[in-house]
C-alpha cells in the first residue's frame, strides 16, 4: 500500500469538494429541511418526557443522516472517472487497489463529516442540545466509522454500475429504508415488533444511537450502551471496506 | 534484456470473438513502433494487455524486461500511456494532474516540481499550466496526456491512437512532439493509428494488424517497395467486368477493385496510362477519370486484406462515439 497514493486520491477530493461550493449547500440544505420543518412541525404535537424537545432528539439522527447520504453518494465519483476516462490513469499507476479504494474512502469520509459537523453547528443554532467536550469527541468517533463505513458501501456498489445517472436511483432504494429503520426519526423500543426487528439489524441503527448517546450524554431513549454500538458500527464499516476493496479489486477501467 | 517489448503468443479473447490472436513481435529499444490497422483490429486491446490493465487469455509479453503477467508494478512503473480516450481531470489544472500522477508514481516533492516543468516545457503548455483543463483545447489536452506520461520518466510510451479526432495542424504538432520523445529523449514509442500517413510519415517499423493478427511488418519503405511499381486508378463504367479484362493484360501485376475504381499495379505508370485507356476505348466505354501515385501503405494494406482500411469505419456505432469523443474534449 502507498501512502502516497491514499493521499493525493484524498487530496483531489478536498480540491473538488472546495472547488464546488454550491453542491456543499445543496447537500446540507435536504437534511437541514427535515431538522427545522419535521423537527419543529413534528416537535409541536409530540410530548416528550424529561423536559425533552423532539428537536433534541431529531439532531443526533438527521446528523446521521447526513453522513449516511453524503457519504454512500460521494460513490459517485467512481463513476464519473470511468465515464471521463480518469479512472484509466489511476487503475494503471503503480499502486495496489487498495490504496486507491482507501484514498476515495478518506475523501469521501472526510466531506461527509464535515457536512455532519456542519448540521451538528446548525442544529445547536435552532436550539437542540449541544455535547460539551467529551462527548463532542465521542460523537466525531462516532462519524468517523458511520462515514468509513457508508462511503465504503457506496464506493462497493459504485464499482459494478457504469451509468451514473442509475447510481443515484439504486442508492436512493437502499438508503431511504437504512434511514427510516435507524431510530434516526422515531423511538424504535416503542415501535412494533417487525419494525423492531428490522430495525435492529440495520446497522446504522447503532451509528444514530451512538450519535444520540454521545450528544445527549445519556438518556433514556439510548437503547444500548456506547461500546456494544462501537463495536457492532465498526465491524460494520470494517465488513464495507473489506468488500470494496474486493470489489475494487475486480473492476475493470 | 536486449527488446523493449517482446510478445509471445499474446492472445485475448472476448467470448467467441479473438480480438488479439497469437501476436509474436518484438521492438527493439529506442524504436518509433507503429501498429496500423483498422477499427477493431485489435490494436487497443493489445495495448491495453502491454500495460496489464487487460491480463491476457494467453501468451504473455516482455515489457521493459518485465513479464506482464508477473511483474505488473515493475511494467506500469517503467511505462508512460496516452490512451485513446481522453483520461484527464477536467476539473484540476494542468499543473494539478500532473503533479496527481506524479505523487501516484511515488515521486518526492522536489522531482515532482522539477519534472513538471521540465514536461510542460516540452509540451509548450508552461502558460496554460494554472488554468482548469476544461478551459483546453482538444490539442492542449492531448498534449498534456503526453506530458503526463513523461512525468515518471518512462523507457516506453504507448500511444493509442493519438492524433484521433483532432485537426490537421494539431496532429503536425503532435507529429513534432511524437518524434522530438523519440529521438531527444531516447524513449521507445509504441503508438497505434488508423491514419496511412500517420504511421508512413512517422514511424520507423510498422506492423499491419487485422483480425488481431499481425499481417505484414517491416519498414514503410520496404512495405511500399513490396508492391513494386505504381498504382493507377481507372474510373470506369461496369468495373467488375473490367478487373476481369485487365487480369489478362500482362504487363497488369495486381488488379483491385475499390468502390467504384480499379487500382491497377503497374510499372512506369506514365506509359502505361495511354495503353489502358485504349483498351477501355476500344471496347466503347470511356475512362471517366484516371490517377497515377506511387504505392501508399493503404494500398499495401489492400494487398494483404483485399480491402481498404476506411471501408470498416462509419459505422453508426463509430460515428457515436465519435461525436461523444469531440463532445467530452
Amino acid at each position: 500500500m502507498s501512502a502516497q497514493a491514499i493521499y493525493v486520491l484524498w487530496l483531489r477530493d478536498m480540491k473538488w469538494f472546495l472547488r464546488a461550493k454550491a453542491r456543499i449547500i445543496s447537500t446540507i440544505v435536504m437534511p437541514f429541511l427535515w431538522l427545522t420543518i419535521i423537527g419543529m412541525g413534528l416537535g409541536a404535537m409530540i410530548q416528550m418526557p424529561g423536559g425533552m424537545s423532539f428537536v433534541d432528539y431529531l439532531a443526533p439522527g438527521i446528523v446521521g443522516m447526513s453522513i449516511l447520504f453524503s457519504a454512500t453518494m460521494s460513490g459517485i465519483s467512481v463513476l464519473w472517472d470511468k465515464q471521463f476516462g480518469f479512472m484509466k490513469e489511476i487503475l494503471v499507476a503503480p499502486v495496489s487497489r487498495m490504496s486507491i479504494m482507501l484514498g476515495k474512502a478518506f475523501g469521501g469520509a472526510t466531506t461527509s463529516i464535515i457536512q455532519g459537523l456542519l448540521l451538528l453547528f446548525a442544529a445547536g443554532l435552532i436550539g437542540a442540545k449541544m455535547p460539551g467536550k467529551t462527548g463532542f469527541l465521542l460523537a466525531l468517533l462516532f462519524m468517523v466509522i458511520l462515514a468509513l463505513g457508508s462511503v465504503s458501501l457506496g464506493l462497493a456498489i459504485a464499482s459494478r454500475i457504469e451509468d451514473p445517472v442509475a447510481f443515484p436511483v439504486a442508492m436512493n432504494f437502499l438508503i431511504m429504508p437504512l434511514f427510516f429503520l435507524s431510530g434516526a426519526i422515531f423511538r424504535i423500543d416503542t415501535a412494533p415488533g417487525w419494525l423492531q426487528t428490522l430495525a435492529y439489524i440495520n446497522p446504522v441503527t447503532y451509528g444514530v444511537d451512538g450519535l444520540r448517546g454521545a450528544i445527549l450524554g445519556g438518556s433514556e431513549f439510548q437503547l444500548f450502551p456506547l461500546w456494544l454500538d462501537l463495536t457492532i458500527l465498526a465491524i460494520f464499516s470494517l465488513a464495507m471496506i473489506l468488500l470494496g476493496a474486493y470489489l475494487f479489486k475486480k473492476m475493470k477501467a | 534484456m536486449s527488446h523493449a517489448i517482446e510478445t509471445r503468443n499474446l492472445t485475448q479473447k472476448f467470448g467467441d470473438l479473438v480480438a488479439v490472436n497469437h501476436v509474436n513481435l518484438r521492438i527493439e529499444k529506442g524504436e518509433l513502433f507503429g501498429l496500423l490497422g483498422p477499427n477493431g483490429a485489435g490494436k487497443t486491446t493489445f495495448i491495453h494487455m502491454l500495460c496489464t490493465i487487460l491480463p491476457p487469455t494467453e501468451g504473455t509479453a516482455k515489457v521493459a524486461g518485465f513479464d506482464i503477467r508477473r511483474n505488473q508494478d515493475s511494467v506500469r512503473a517503467a511505462i508512460g500511456i496516452v490512451f485513446q480516450d481522453p483520461s484527464l481531470d477536467n476539473r484540476l489544472t494542468g499543473r494539478e494532474n500532473l503533479d496527481f500522477h506524479g505523487r501516484v508514481y511515488g515521486m518526492d516533492k522536489i522531482q515532482r516540481e522539477k519534472r513538471i516543468d521540465e514536461v510542460l516545457k516540452l509540451v509548450g503548455l508552461k502558460e496554460r499550466a494554472n488554468a482548469l483543463v476544461e478551459t483546453y483545447s482538444s490539442g492542449m489536452k492531448r498534449r498534456l496526456e503526453i506530458a503526463r506520461g513523461l512525468m515518471h520518466r518512462p523507457k516506453i510510451m504507448f500511444l493509442d491512437e493519438p492524433t484521433l479526432g483532432l485537426d490537421p495542424q494539431t496532429r503536425r504538432n503532435i507529429w513534432e512532439h511524437i518524434q522530438m520523445l523519440n529521438k531527444r529523449e531516447k524513449i521507445t514509442i509504441l503508438l497505434t493509428t488508423h491514419y496511412m500517413d500517420e504511421a508512413d510519415y512517422l514511424c520507423d517499423r510498422v506492423g499491419i494488424i487485422d483480425h488481431g493478427r499481425i499481417i505484414a511488418l517491416d519498414k514503410p519503405e520496404k512495405l511500399k517497395d513490396e508492391l513494386e511499381g505504381d498504382i493507377v486508378s481507372l474510373e470506369v463504367p461496369q468495373p467488375k467486368k473490367y478487373a476481369e479484362v485487365f487480369r489478362g493484360v500482362k504487363y497488369v501485376k495486381e488488379v483491385k477493385v475499390v468502390g467504384d475504381q480499379l487500382h491497377l499495379t503497374v510499372t512506369g505508370g506514365e506509359k502505361t496510362i495511354p495503353k489502358l485507356m485504349e483498351i477501355v476505348r476500344r471496347r466503347g466505354n470511356k475512362v471517366r477519370s484516371v490517377g497515377l501515385r506511387s504505392p501508399t501503405l493503404e494500398d499495401v494494406f489492400i494487398s494483404y486484406t483485399g480491402r481498404g482500411i476506411r471501408e470498416e469505419e462509419g459505422g453508426v456505432k463509430e460515428q457515436m462515439r465519435l461525436r461523444m469523443r469531440a463532445h467530452m474534449r
